[in-house]
């Protein structure tokens, strides 16, 4: 009797830890943090095209929503997503903010240059300590906020079709 | 029993020895911190062993916040709040994880019984 | 091309042998004659002998750099060197695999051929077992990772292999380890077998002792060359990371460890055998729940093949059919009658061995738990943790202490039985002069942490304790007294390592010299060179210490062409009391380099110790075929 219950106690573990190894297969390994909802915080920098410090607090205000960008002239994907940048900053109610992150200043220059400046301004992140504090993970990644400061969306990664019509829909 | 009596001297000399030195320099508690710092865009590694931009700007994080007067335990709080419980290696103790901490510990003791009726109680 | 028709065709002939044997086996088991029918040994020798050619057609095919097959494709180039094109044959998933095979097959061929002192049916029972798990590779090997799949058109130029891997600890890292995992097979197998014939017992005992000698053997050594791979290529001075990859090795070796103390008590008694079966299942199941998590990808590590669900999928349901298989096999078959009718002595072998397995369990439970859990929390609640060093060391250390003072006390316990009150004067005066010792270290050193202050002591009385026993004319169970000299040794040296291990990481140009207390680094120049399969550039740096005597040495920046990745080769000056490790790294659009120059003792001993650990098992293993 005694072996027959820890028989069947165990039968019904392992088949328990089947079930949960099995669904843990098919999870995905990327990991997104829950970081909607949260302020943001004040952060100076130096302007990629002035050398004026410029603080966040006096370039969050005025709009509806403002996307942070955060990209690199290093990184291949931000090329990509560049063309969906540039179509974003048409829309009067956006406020696209640029974080350069990590970057030779000459080289950032070039590249806003070559392919156009989506951004109403760009703060130089030359050591990536303002991308961290805004919990990013790396280039590229963009995050919306609404008027109160407020995270409302992250997309980590560069924008595909599918991310930047999400993106669209939030705006609207 | 003298030689419980030694053992407990010893290690009451010792233990009171060791709480004076905790001056450990800035860089020091960076490296501490940043080996319990996952860093996210590698593929397990720590902040400290990894050379990615994102461990660097992060090690670089840290030292910032430590020169702010922040505590370790303050930067910890910082970061898990930035990024979530997956950032740090050493999970919290809290109702999603006490099982994790307990566990082993319940095995040791459980283990322990199995043992001592073995060895005392049950009679061939 | 050629080499890969023939190593696929025979990997087939391999698994056609399986099906052969299989009904041979079972027209031969109730027979009443003696001994097992030459046919199934000569079969399980051609299985062996098939797999083989395949293993052979496929290094073949590494060799010529033979695009045609994908896996030479995804893991080869032919500028490699000769050497790792070799080793690039198990350096990948399907290659591994069918080393695995290889392995499995050659251990039951050579258990039928060692074993002809047993019970027939005994003998042909652990082969059918030996035979589902082998089957069930070759299932696994054709269906989801056939090494020997075609590219058409045939590609001018292979992917490379990932130069990390690139390292000659790391080309012999896994065969080694496979002996290991694939030898807890046969003990699997064999303990199965034994339970349905009821032969669990002494003289099975003595018999699979071997095969655990031998398994614990490989595993050991194959940890440790991991570990050494750690340390010198990955480039950041540590070597045990508590990474879930390491880990998954680390269990089946608990597991195993308690096993091998475990046969020592059935070798002598008839008791304990529920908890040896118990143990021989868990190993085996251990190393194949760690092919699992290291080969579906599952888990987050620094190590993980590139995965594919459907493999994953495959090794789980093996996984829990072996699991199943086992448990029906043990709750029908295995009778808990067939004790001897003794009662342990408090103060005997069996109680310390049955302290071991208490402690070994233990450990056990918190690497496993501690892998599994954030699997399972991220499944049942779809929060992600991470689970690293710290709780490990949290959850370890304490029980260490206990463990070691435990150690201490193994060999005397015959001795405390008959002379209760007596106490030997030397034992007393190792004790002092390790707390002496200790006292002195840490005057002069400072410990960082409690725990540490704590362990010392009692590492060192251990030490001072076993290298007593080694040296002591009482040549019994000197395999025993040499692995556990080894094993407190090995504490020691990484606790020693831990505490007065430094590093400094600074910033350095060309030219740039900087001071620290009781040194300084230089940075002379920067060279560059040109490898086989790489370009590098060569950091000539000279260290100054506090008797102003430098020593010169030369870390590496390899810019691999293919696949092109830049890896940071460090330069490691080896003395016998620390290592002078150092790496340097690039920086992102600046002319300096990063420099991170550590100082680690005892380095050497660490690996040193567990040869010593491993040679315990050795010995004891050449004894007994000496003996016989």
């Amino acid at each position: 009797m005694k072996n027959k219950i820890l028989l069947i106690s165990l039968i019904l573990f392992i088949c328990f830890c089947l079930v949960v190894l099995f669904k843990g297969l098919n999870n995905s390994n990327v990991y997104i943090p829950e970081t909607t909802n949260k302020i943001i915080k004040e952060f100076k920098s130096r302007s990629l095209f002035s050398d004026d410090e410029i603080s966040s607090e006096k370039i969050l205000v005025n709009s509806d929503y403002y996307i942070l960008n955060i990209w690199a002239s290093w990184c291949g994907p931000c090329r990509k997503e560049h063309p969906k940048l540039m179509e974003l900053s048409k829309n009067p109610s956006v406020k696209l903010i640029g974080i350069n992150y990590r970057d030779n200043l000459k080289n950032a220059k070039n590249f806003v240059k070559k392919f156009g400046n989506p951004y109403s301004v760009i703060f130089v992140d030359t050591n990536g300590i303002i991308s961290i504090e805004l919990g990013a993970y790396g280039v590229p990644e963009t995050i919306i906020v609404n008027k109160d400061k407020k995270i409302i969306k992250k997309f980590i990664g560069y924008l595909d079709d599918k991310s930047f019509k999400e993106l669209n829909s939030i705006l609207k | 029993m003298k030689i419980l009596k030694l053992f407990i001297i010893i290690i009451i000399l010792i233990t009171n020895f060791t709480k004076g030195n905790s001056n450990e320099s800035k860089d020091n508690l960076v490296n501490k911190i940043s080996k319990n710092i996952r860093c996210l865009i590698c593929q397990g590694q720590s902040i400290y062993d990894s050379q990615s931009d994102f461990s660097i700007s992060m090690r670089l994080v840290i030292k910032k916040k430590l020169e702010e007067g922040l505590t370790e335990k303050e930067i910890y709080d910082f970061l898990k709040d930035k990024y979530g419980q997956w950032i740090t290696y050493e999970p919290e103790f809290n109702k999603k994880t006490f099982i994790l901490w307990i566990m082993p510990i319940l095995l040791f003791i459980i283990g322990g019984a199995i043992l001592f009726n073995r060895l005392f109680v049950k009679k061939y | 091309m050629l080499a890969n028709q023939i190593g696929y065709y025979s990997l087939i002939l391999g698994l056609i042998s399986s099906i052969i044997i299989i009904p041979i086996s079972l027209k031969n088991y109730p027979q009443n004659n003696e001994t097992i029918n030459r046919k199934i040994i000569s079969l399980s020798f051609f299985q062996f002998f098939f797999v083989l050619v395949s293993f052979i057609g496929l290094v073949f095919s590494f060799i010529n750099s033979d695009f045609g097959n994908e896996t030479v494709y995804n893991n080869s180039h032919t500028t490699k060197p000769l050497f790792y094109k070799i080793s690039g044959t198990w350096g990948n998933h399907e290659g591994s695999l069918l080393l695995w095979l290889l392995v499995l097959t050659f251990f039951i061929f050579l258990f039928l051929v060692k074993s002809k002192s047993q019970p027939k049916k005994y003998r042909i029972l652990t082969l059918l077992f030996q035979q589902i798990i082998i089957i069930g590779f070759f299932i696994f090997v054709l269906k989801t990772s056939n090494p020997f799949n075609y590219l058409f058109p045939t590609p001018k130029e292979g992917l490379g292999l990932n130069p990390i891997l690139q390292d000659p600890a790391l080309a012999i890292h896994p065969p080694i380890l496979y002996l290991g995992f694939v030898g807890s097979s046969v003990v699997f197998s064999s303990s199965l077998a034994a339970v349905v014939q009821g032969y669990i017992s002494k003289s099975w005992a003595n018999h699979i002792k071997i095969w655990i000698l031998i398994s614990w053997f490989f595993l050991t050594i194959g940890i440790l060359l991991g570990s050494i791979w750690a340390y010198y290529e990955l480039g950041w001075g540590g070597f045990w990371f508590w990474d879930p990859v390491e880990n998954v090795s680390l269990m089946p070796w608990l597991s195993l460890t308690a096993l091998l103390h475990c046969i020592l008590v059935l070798e002598k008694k008839t008791i304990l055998t529920s908890w040896t079966i118990t143990l021989s299942i868990s190993t085996f199941v251990l190393s194949v729940s760690g092919t699992f998590l290291v080969r579906s990808g599952i888990l987050n590590s620094v190590h993980t093949f590139a995965n594919d669900p459907e493999r994953g999928l495959f090794i789980l349901f093996f996984l829990f059919f072996l699991i199943f298989l086992a448990l029906i096999v043990f709750f029908v078959f295995h009778k808990n009658g067939n004790h001897e009718t003794v009662k342990i002595n408090f103060l005997s072998k069996e109680t310390s061995i049955l302290i071991n397995n208490w402690f070994m369990m233990y450990f056990l439970s918190v690497v496993l738990i501690g892998t599994l859990y954030p699997i399972f929390l991220e499944v049942l609640t779809n929060e992600k943790i991470s689970v690293g060093p710290p709780f490990y060391n949290k959850l370890i250390l304490p029980f260490l202490v206990p463990f070691l003072i435990f150690m201490t006390f193994v060999p005397y316990l015959r001795w405390i039985k008959s002379e209760y009150n007596k106490i030997k004067i030397d034992i007393i005066l190792l004790f002092i002069l390790s707390f002496i010792v200790s006292f002195l270290l840490f005057k002069q050193f400072g410990f960082e942490s409690l725990m540490i202050s704590i362990l010392i002591p009692f590492t060192f009385y251990l030490f001072l304790i076993t290298a007593k026993d080694l040296l002591s004319k009482n040549k019994k169970n000197f395999s025993q007294k040499v692995s556990h000299f080894g094993f407190s040794f090995l504490v020691l040296s990484i606790l020693l390592n831990s505490i007065f291990s430094s590093e400094i990481i600074i910033n350095l140009k060309e030219g740039e010299t900087f001071s620290f207390q009781g040194g300084a680094i230089k940075f002379h120049s920067l060279e560059e060179n040109n490898g086989k399969n790489y370009k590098s550039i060569i950091g000539n740096f000279e260290i100054y210490d506090d008797k102003n005597q430098s020593i010169k040495l030369m870390p590496e920046l390899r810019i691999y062409n293919q696949p092109s990745i830049v890896t940071s080769e460090a330069d490691i000056k080896t003395t016998l009391f620390y290592d002078k490790f150092l790496v340097m790294n690039s920086v992102k659009n600046n002319e300096y380099f990063n420099v991170r120059y550590q100082l680690k003792s005892f380095m050497i001993w660490i690996w040193i110790s567990t040869l010593i650990l491993a040679l315990g098992g050795f010995l004891s293993f050449t004894k007994r075929l000496y003996e016989k």
